[in-house]
């Protein structure tokens, strides 16, 4: 398969290596934890927001590298934006990943770009989701853990 | 057992599998997750096929001829698993729909009629969470106390452990015969032989070792024996429950409704005989069909031959396997079936599947419904290539190529 080198680009094999923002946040005003019970990937996402705005991101988690490098990718992402922009991207990468047709604003997606080989792989497109999925629970204060399922 | 094939010619078998011959990503085929489901040979499918084109009905109904060639080649089927596996009688034989309800036909039957608070169930800590979850439902039931043999770090069960677990209050054992996950083989006969000393009978869960061992109920002397027609070279969706008639004749129906009764009045119904007692409304008649023409099959083949030829297969892989800087083997039991759990020094298993099915390679890659046992080993999943006889030296050497392509992508 020629886009195998598609989904493994040197930018994701480099944030799964060496993953960003990779820690806890001792204060921190909302949390969630992911699992993707198929595959036995786990998140833990804390975030700092104030004024609607993620002021911190931070992960912790056991997953593939691609779960890993979405995770890092997204808390790059979304460091420093307001909620409602993070939840614009998580709209748009979502979209990357399972509409072939749509139009993307390549601008706000940035380095995400990176994932958009995961689309050629079902099996493997909610890895690449599991983080963002973590990230709308601990914005919406879900009590109970999320799944991809 | 008479055979067409000695010796074990694996190009004629492979012919037999048409799913085998088909590329896969641009690349031939090579299929390693026999443990997950094995592929079935032509004769299988045309049994299904004709079945369907030629004597569909329902069974124990109806006096017209159809009827009577479908109950027959259904009960023939019967037979025959009972011959496989060497049973007394066919009332021993309950068709199911696989391992996972089997288990839980013993829980939700013998498990609620004899265990009562306090009461103990002995599994082990390599089981699928199919013979550990019906269990913690019933404990929930009942105040019952699940206890779990330990394994070593070659994923052996500790003997002298699971004897120590025995108390006045342990009312059943259910243990896996071959590991899923590991591939380890358990002491089946040994297991059965120490619990029915303290008076406690065995459910064994054959889903794997079924179709790589010669398995005979009555040598190994279990009480309960549970297997899956579809990792047998059968149809999903079938599966066998074999229970020693003394103790079928005890236990109370699971499932009620038709073909499981012998009267009805809103008063009193009165059970059905063994086995329609274990098999309420219309049975999967052309999966148990199928089943028959896949233990034909495989007693072609010889099991003792194919356990033979598996075996070579599982050392030559290991050999090849091991030999690979940052590779890690999971599962090293001195008795093992033809599987081969793995991990890698950086490489989530899960991007190993990926890459290898670009190569055209299927293998497993997760916890293999064995959370537990991954936690024992502290990996999150692993990578699990299992073999079937049809499976060859040279298809080992394409996986090898393949991992390394796995260490190219990763480096």
């Amino acid at each position: 398969m020629s886009n195998l080198n598609d989904l493994y680009q040197e930018i994701l094999l480099e944030h799964n290596s060496k993953p960003r923002n990779y820690r806890k946040l001792d204060t921190h005003s909302h949390n969630a934890d992911g699992f993707n019970p198929l595959c036995g990937d786990q998140i833990s996402l804390y975030l700092q927001i104030t004024d609607g705005v993620i002021m911190d991101v931070g992960f912790q988690g056991k997953g593939c590298a691609i779960s890993r490098a979405s995770a890092s990718l997204m808390t790059q992402s979304i460091k420093g934006h307001k909620v409602e922009e993070a939840e614009n991207v998580f709209d748009e990468f979502r979209k990357m990943l399972t509409e072939p047709d749509a139009v993307l604003d390549f601008e706000q997606l940035g380095d995400l770009e990176t994932l958009a080989g995961v689309s050629e792989f079902p099996s493997r497109i909610k890895c690449a989701i599991l983080a963002w999925h973590t990230m709308k629970a601990a914005i919406e204060e879900t009590i109970e853990d999320v799944t991809t399922e | 057992m008479s055979s067409n094939y000695l010796p074990f010619d694996v190009d004629k078998i492979r012919a037999d599998f048409p799913v085998l011959n088909q590329m896969i990503n641009g690349k031939p085929l090579v299929y390693l997750d026999n443990a997950a489901t094995s592929q079935k040979p032509q004769s299988v499918i045309d049994t299904l096929v004709n079945y369907y084109s030629t004597e569909n009905a329902n069974v124990h109904r109806g006096v017209h001829t159809l009827s009577q060639r479908a109950t027959d080649d259904y009960e023939e089927a019967r037979d025959k698993v009972k011959r496989f596996i060497n049973a007394e009688k066919d009332e021993e034989i309950i068709f199911v729909r696989g391992t996972t309800e089997a288990i839980n036909l013993i829980s939700q039957t013998y498990g609620r009629s004899c265990m009562s608070e306090g009461d103990e169930i002995i599994i082990s800590s390599m089981e699928h969470h199919s013979n550990i979850v019906p269990w913690q439902i019933l404990c929930q039931e009942k105040g019952a106390i699940l206890r779990v043999i330990p394994v070593n770090d070659l994923g052996e069960l500790l003997l002298d452990e699971y004897e120590r677990l025995f108390t006045d209050k342990t009312k059943l054992v259910s243990i896996v015969h071959q590991s899923n996950a590991l591939g380890t083989i358990n002491p089946a006969k040994e297991i059965v032989d120490i619990a029915h000393g303290h008076g406690v009978p065995v459910l064994l869960d054959g889903a794997q070792a079924i179709a790589h061992l010669e398995v005979d109920v009555r040598e190994l002397g279990c009480d309960f024996y549970a297997f899956s027609g579809h990792k047998l070279y059968g149809p999903t969706g079938i599966g066998v429950l074999y229970g020693k008639e003394s103790l079928l004749e005890e236990m109370p129906p699971y499932q009620a409704g038709g073909e499981m009764i012998k009267s009805v009045t809103f008063d009193e119904t009165l059970y059905n005989v063994l086995p329609n007692k274990f098999e309420a409304g219309t049975p999967n008649i052309a999966g148990a069909i199928g089943l028959g023409a896949a233990i034909d099959y495989v007693e072609t083949l010889g099991m003792g031959q194919i356990a033979a030829y598996e075996s070579e297969l599982l050392q030559y892989g290991t050999g090849r396997l091991s030999s690979i800087e940052g590779l890690k083997i999971i599962g090293t039991a001195d008795k093992k079936g033809s599987v081969i759990s793995f991990v890698m020094e950086g490489v989530h298993p899960h991007d190993i599947g990926t890459i290898l099915d670009a190569e055209g390679i299927a293998i497993r890659t997760g916890h293999h419904c064995a959370q537990p046992l991954m936690d024992r080993f502290n990996v999150p999943a692993t990578a699990r290539a299992s073999f079937a006889f049809y499976n060859t030296k040279e298809e080992i050497d394409v996986l090898v190529k393949g991992i390394d392509r796995v260490i190219e992508v990763f480096s």
